[in-house]
Order: structure tokens, then C-alpha cells, then sequence
């Protein structure tokens, strides 16, 4: 099964014949991501990587039947790109682009509540690594191979730090169900608790790894809704406890601004809701690996 | 980004907001000339720096002549000032404002921020002005009214009314109060900002709204659609050192500790610096190289990092994806060999092609301590230290 993207996914990319788009188009083939094209506004009946390349995403999806897209379009131009998926019927769509400003993202959350939920697309990011269901389909710009096909869902804001999450399961011969980058901005398109849900439904995932870290509500969020809805054991690790008041650490989002948003105000909401603390950013795959023994 | 009050209030005065009638000076002669202009017989002299709470840590002077406005130009230009939002080295008075003294009947709080639990903008509002809204918060929670604005519609009249009754305003003054909550709600909505803070915002003697002082600040990642903003950018009022990373494309806070960090990714760079402080040490700094982890973005970030004095050991802790280990490792060794570093060096490399960036750093000429954990790392940085003090 896996959540959002599988064997079956057919994919299609939002600023295809950019250089970034090109070079991560052919890394999410190789991986064997059905790819059935991608869109570039001016250059639709060109072939582009041996795959058609469409004017609009209605066109695209008209014609692949693609259900997933991913974008790689400049900042200023992503939030109405989107807007477009969203509207194409476009299922799964995994914004990479990092600086969209938050005024777009907030039209951008707005205009997709016009959809019923059914039928509303599922926004992953922006500013994130994508996703990845491994040995099925990667929708993203993570290194595939550290990543080895299992059941345990993953869910996490920074690239890099999931990425050592991802490899220090692998090296205990521990595998991923999912791998999904929510981002690192202020606003993003889905939260934790959105994926929390999707995994709960997921059979092939027996637990569920939260990567969080300083600012914001959605990690107190989430640990309300694991609490109430979630019956599969949860794992968190949250990033920044050394991190200052009032600074932005790197991510737009990592502001540390009220109560509740601190790294160890974070754990103890968390480690309130029943879910197992990942004391430091080492122990993440051991912990995992303990849970999973108990399970 | 941050601007200063006056900038702030010039913004706010284009919506239909009042405001006390003021100028910006430099120098106290043009103080005094700033006073004049104004007329009257009460200013209010104001440190202009990237910072609240400047009136409990001096920076806000009421004079009654224009010697003493003079004078207390020449007390605030060039000083220090620290606030409990500068942190402890403060920032220094570059410029002043010189502002007509207005008669202040009751003070209000009012405040636009993000929501990011309701992804709305939300209006933060309380009877209670003048401290600020932690202490509001905390002293008075009775006294703050939240209203959410729906962005895709903006804000209503009425709410901007409903807010104005809430806050006990009498009759005569609900239009004005309106108002001013309406232009707040334009200015915010219209130029990116991402926090609109009136505190005071106060009733004259004569039923008036003004808005007495306001900070604003702007999302980052929309300085290129409001260049009438962005040209605001004041780089005395920022760490000069975060500047210097800014503009080089790096991402760069300074903290207080002695291991100095290269890193790529904001989760993993605030993950290696709570391991170093786990292990028992401090970090000297978050920097985040990005994703092209390139020679030229290596010799930044050395020269950066190295340059700092209270840099005594330099971890760099790089988790290859797309960016292969063997190119970061060719990028730290041809960074190295333009750049000399005094402090010891530890290395960590992970991801993809981890052998062979290990193989390179091992048949270069560089110096460096080998970590192949996130652990490890931490652990022998903060050994490198010690051996440093022994």
C-alpha cells in the first residue's frame, strides 16, 4: 500500500525542461517513478527525457491521466502553478520550490477549500525533500537508495536530518512505508497530523516517526490528534533544542515565538500525548527499533 | 525584515491611519530644526532602532524646550542601547525621531500577525496598551480580543468595528478606531508583511486615534515583489556577521558557544548543534551551506566561521543527497587549499558515494579529525576543545 504515491502513481512535473526539473526528473526515472511527462507553459508538443511535455496541467492530465505532480518552479510563479494542479485534479502534489512567500501559500490553502474534501488535492511542502514510497515510486530529491522499502511511516519537516533518519533505519535493517517532507515553512500545504491520518488508514504501516522541530503549532497539533485518532504507535524526535528565542533558524518556519513552539515545550506536549520521545537526533533509528520490537 | 518606526508609520499613514507629526533626524542640530518645523512646546525624542521596549532602556526622551530635544538627540545618536529584544550587546542608535508629544487620554494595544494554526491573518487587540503582549498576556488575558480575518475576502468594516466596541471605545471615537484597524489591516495585507504591531495606540484628549508607535515586519521571501520595502533594509540594526552570511547566499545565526558548525540543511544543522551541546559543549554558531555544497560555498563559509574568535574547534557535518560525498569532499579539500584554518577540524560525511568523498579527504594534504556518526562528530569536537585546553 505505502500513502500517497505507489507503483500505480502516474506522475508528471511542473517546470520540466528547467535545468533542476530535467536533472530530477531523471533521477525519479531511474528510481523507476512512472513518469508520463510534464509541463512547460510555450513549449506543450515538444518531447522532452522521451516524454511529452504539455502548455497547461489540464492538458497533461487530459492526455497521461497523470494523478501526482511535483513542481520545481521558481518562487513568484509556484503558488498559482498550484493553484493549476489543484484545479487539473491533480491528486498529490509535492512543491519543492523554497521562498514562496506566505501571502501566496495562504491564497494557495484558501483556493484549494473550493474542492470537496474527496476530491481535494493533497499539497505536500513546499520548501521540502518530497516524498517517497521506496521501492515503489519517489516523488521528490532525496537520495532513493538510502531508503529500504518497509513499514514504518515517516514524517518529517527538514530534508537532511530525514535523510539521517532514513539511514540510520537502514542500517538496522529497518524500512519506510512513506517518507513524507512536509517543509520547513510557516505555511505549508499539509501537516502533520493530515499524514498522521493517512498512515493510521495505511495497512502496510505498523508505526510512525514524527521529525519535527522549533515553531509553530503543528507538532502540539499533532499530538492532539494522534491522541484522539491515532491507535498505530508514534515516535518523535524534535530538532532545535539548543535553538535561541526569536531567531529563524534556517527554515522560515523554525521560529521559536510563543509558548508551546520551543523545542522542549514540543517533547513534553508530545510525551503528554502517549508518544515515544527520540531523546536525541542519534537514537532516532533505535528508538524506532525498540518500538518496533515491542510491537 | 525589519524596518523602524518612522519607516513603519509612513507606511501606515498611506492607509488612512493617524499619526503624531514627526521627522527623522541625525544629528542634533537637525533635531532641533526637526522641533522647530514641528512647532509647539512638547516632543518626544526616539532612538530609531530595530527594537520594542526602547523607553525602559532609555531610548525615548519627552522634552519641553529645544535645548532639550537637542540635548537628548546627542544622549541617543551613537549609543548602545539595550532592550530585552536586542540581546546583550544591544544595537546602536543611528538615526532619531522627532515627534510632536500628543495628549494621551487611555492607551490600546494592537497587533496583526500570522495564524499559522487557522493559516490566517489574525488581529491581536487589548484594552490594556503600552506593556507588552507577553505581559498583556499574562497580567490581563481578559483584557485581549483575537478576531480572524479571512485573507481571500480581507477584512470587514464590521469586524474592524466589532474590535473598536470591544475595546470600550465611546461612541465618538468607534469610526476613527475603525479606521485605524482597517488602514493596519490594508498595510499588512498588501505589502507581505508578516507582523503589524501598534503598542500604543492611544485616544487623544480630544477623541482622536493615533498610532504612536508601530513595528512591522516583512516575509523575507517577498523582499523582490516590494522593492519599496526591501530599499528599507537597514544593515547597521542586523548582526554583522548575518549580513555578511546573507548576502553571500548562506544561511547564519551566531550563538555563544566555541565549536563552529558547517552544515548542510536547517533540520540537520539544529539537530548537530543539540548533539554538541549533548556531548557538552556549545555551538558557535547554525549555518546552513544549502544543497550545492560547492567549493566556492565552502571557502565562504570557512572564511566566515574561521574568522570568528570565539570559534575554537570547526565541526562540518554534511549529509550527501543529490550532492554526492565525493564532490563536498572536493569542495572541502579546494576550499582548504585556498583558505588556511587555524582551529581543529572534524569531519562527518554521509549519503551517497560516502566512501569515496571519505577516500579523498584521507588522500589530500588536509588536517582533520574523522567522525563517521552524528555522534561521533559531536563527541570528538567537543574532545578537540578539550585537548585545546589542556
Amino acid at each position: 500500500m505505502a500513502i500517497l504515491i505507489d507503483k500505480k502513481s502516474k506522475i508528471i512535473i511542473q517546470g520540466f525542461t528547467g535545468k533542476i526539473g530535467s536533472f530530477h526528473a531523471e533521477e525519479m526515472i531511474e528510481y523507476g517513478t512512472n513518469v508520463v511527462g510534464g509541463v512547460t507553459p510555450g513549449k506543450g508538443g515538444q518531447t522532452h527525457l522521451d516524454r511529452p511535455v504539455f502548455n497547461t496541467v489540464k492538458d497533461a492530465v487530459q492526455e497521461t491521466g497523470a494523478d501526482c505532480s511535483i513542481l520545481f518552479v521558481p518562487p513568484a510563479f509556484a503558488a498559482d502553478s498550484a493553484m493549476e494542479a489543484a484545479d487539473a485534479g491533480i491528486k498529490t502534489l509535492v512543491a519543492i520550490t523554497d521562498g514562496i512567500p506566505a501571502h501566496d501559500m495562504i491564497k494557495v490553502k484558501r483556493y484549494m477549500r473550493r474542492y470537496k474534501n474527496e476530491e481535494r488535492m493533497t499539497m505536500v511542502g513546499p520548501n521540502c525533500a518530497g516524498v517517497i514510497s521506496p521501492g515503489k515510486c519517489m516523488l521528490g530529491i532525496m537520495p532513493g537508495h538510502i531508503y529500504k522499502e518497509g513499514n514504518v511511516g515517516v514524517i518529517g519537516r527538514s530534508g537532511t536530518l530525514g535523510y539521517e533518519a532514513a539511514q540510520q533505519m537502514k542500517n538496522l535493517d529497518i524500512g519506510i512505508s512513506t517518507s513524507v517532507g512536509i517543509g520547513g515553512d510557516p505555511i505549508n500545504g499539509s501537516a502533520f497530523k493530515d499524514h498522521l491520518a493517512k498512515f493510521e488508514q495505511d495497512d502496510e504501516t505498523k508505526v510512525i516517526l514524527m521529525i519535527g522541530e522549533i515553531g509553530g503549532p503543528q507538532e502540539a497539533e499533532a499530538a492532539e490528534y494522534a491522541k484522539a485518532n491515532v491507535t498505530k504507535p508514534v515516535i518523535a524526535y524534535i530538532a532545535g533544542l539548543t535553538a535561541p528565542k526569536g531567531k529563524r533558524m534556517g527554515h522560515a518556519g523554525a521560529i521559536v515565538s510563543s509558548k508551546g513552539e520551543s523545542a522542549s515545550d514540543k517533547v513534553e506536549i508530545l510525551q503528554a500525548a502517549g508518544i515515544t520521545i527520540a531523546k536525541n537526533p542519534s537514537v532516532i533509528g533505535d528508538t524506532v527499533a525498540a518500538v518496533l520490537k515491542n510491537l | 525584515m525589519n524596518i523602524h518606526e518612522y519607516q513603519a508609520k509612513e507606511i501606515l499613514s498611506k492607509f488612512g491611519v493617524a499619526i503624531p507629526k514627526g521627522g527623522v533626524a541625525y544629528s542634533p542640530e537637525n533635531a532641533k530644526d526637526k522641533a522647530t518645523e514641528l512647532g509647539g512646546d512638547m516632543w518626544v525624542v526616539k532612538a530609531q532602532i530595530h527594537s520594542g521596549a526602547r523607553g525602559k532602556a532609555g531610548g525615548i526622551i519627552v522634552c519641553k524646550s529645544q535645548q532639550e530635544v537637542s540635548d537628548a538627540a546627542n544622549t541617543l545618536l551613537g549609543k548602545t542601547l539595550v532592550t530585552n529584544q536586542t540581546g546583550p550587546e544591544g544595537l546602536t542608535v543611528q538615526r532619531i525621531y522627532v515627534e510632536e508629544a500628543s495628549d494621551i487620554k487611555k492607551e490600546y494595544y494592537l497587533g496583526l500577525v500570522f495564524d499559522r494554526s487557522t493559516e490566517s491573518i489574525m488581529v491581536v487587540a487589548s484594552s490594556e496598551g503600552g506593556m507588552s503582549i507577553e505581559e498583556i498576556a499574562k497580567d490581563k488575558p481578559e483584557s485581549i480580543i483575537r478576531a480572524k480575518v479571512e485573507a481571500a475576502v480581507g477584512m470587514q468594516s464590521f469586524q474592524a468595528r466589532e474590535i473598536a466596541f470591544a475595546l470600550g471605545l465611546e461612541a465618538k471615537a468607534i469610526s476613527r478606531c475603525a479606521a485605524a484597524i482597517l488602514g493596519c489591516y490594508k498595510a499588512f495585507a498588501t505589502s507581505d508583511a508578516t507582523m503589524v504591531e501598534i503598542n500604543p495606540l492611544v485616544l487623544t484628549g480630544d477623541d482622536h486615534i493615533l498610532a504612536l508607535d508601530c513595528k512591522m515586519s516583512f516575509d523575507d521571501n517577498a523582499l523582490y515583489r516590494i522593492p519599496h520595502i526591501a530599499e528599507l533594509r537597514d544593515k547597521t540594526q542586523e548582526d554583522s556577521k548575518e549580513t555578511y552570511a546573507h548576502d553571500r547566499g548562506l544561511n547564519y545565526i551566531a550563538l555563544d558557544g566555541d565549536i563552529g558548525n558547517i552544515i548542510n540543511g536547517a533540520g540537520l544543522a539544529m539537530a548537530s548543534m543539540d548533539m554538541i551541546q549533548l556531548a557538552g559543549g556549545k555551538p558557535a554558531n547554525f549555518l546552513d551551506v544549502g544543497g550545492g555544497a560547492t567549493p566556492e560555498k565552502f571557502v565562504k563559509a570557512f572564511k566566515l566561521i574561521s574568522s570568528d574568535p570565539n570559534v575554537k574547534v570547526i565541526l562540518i557535518n554534511i549529509f550527501a543527497g543529490i550532492n554526492r560525498c565525493d564532490w563536498v569532499a572536493q569542495g572541502i579539500v579546494d576550499a582548504l587549499n585556498q583558505i588556511t584554518i587555524q582551529q581543529p577540524l572534524v569531519i562527518r560525511l554521509a549519503g551517497t558515494n560516502v566512501n569515496e568523498g571519505m577516500k579523498i579527504l584521507k588522500d589530500s594534504k588536509i588536517d582533520y579529525i574523522e567522525a563517521s556518526t552524528l555522534e561521533e562528530a559531536a563527541n570528538k569536537a567537543v574532545q578537540a576543545l578539550k585537548g585545546l585546553e589542556k
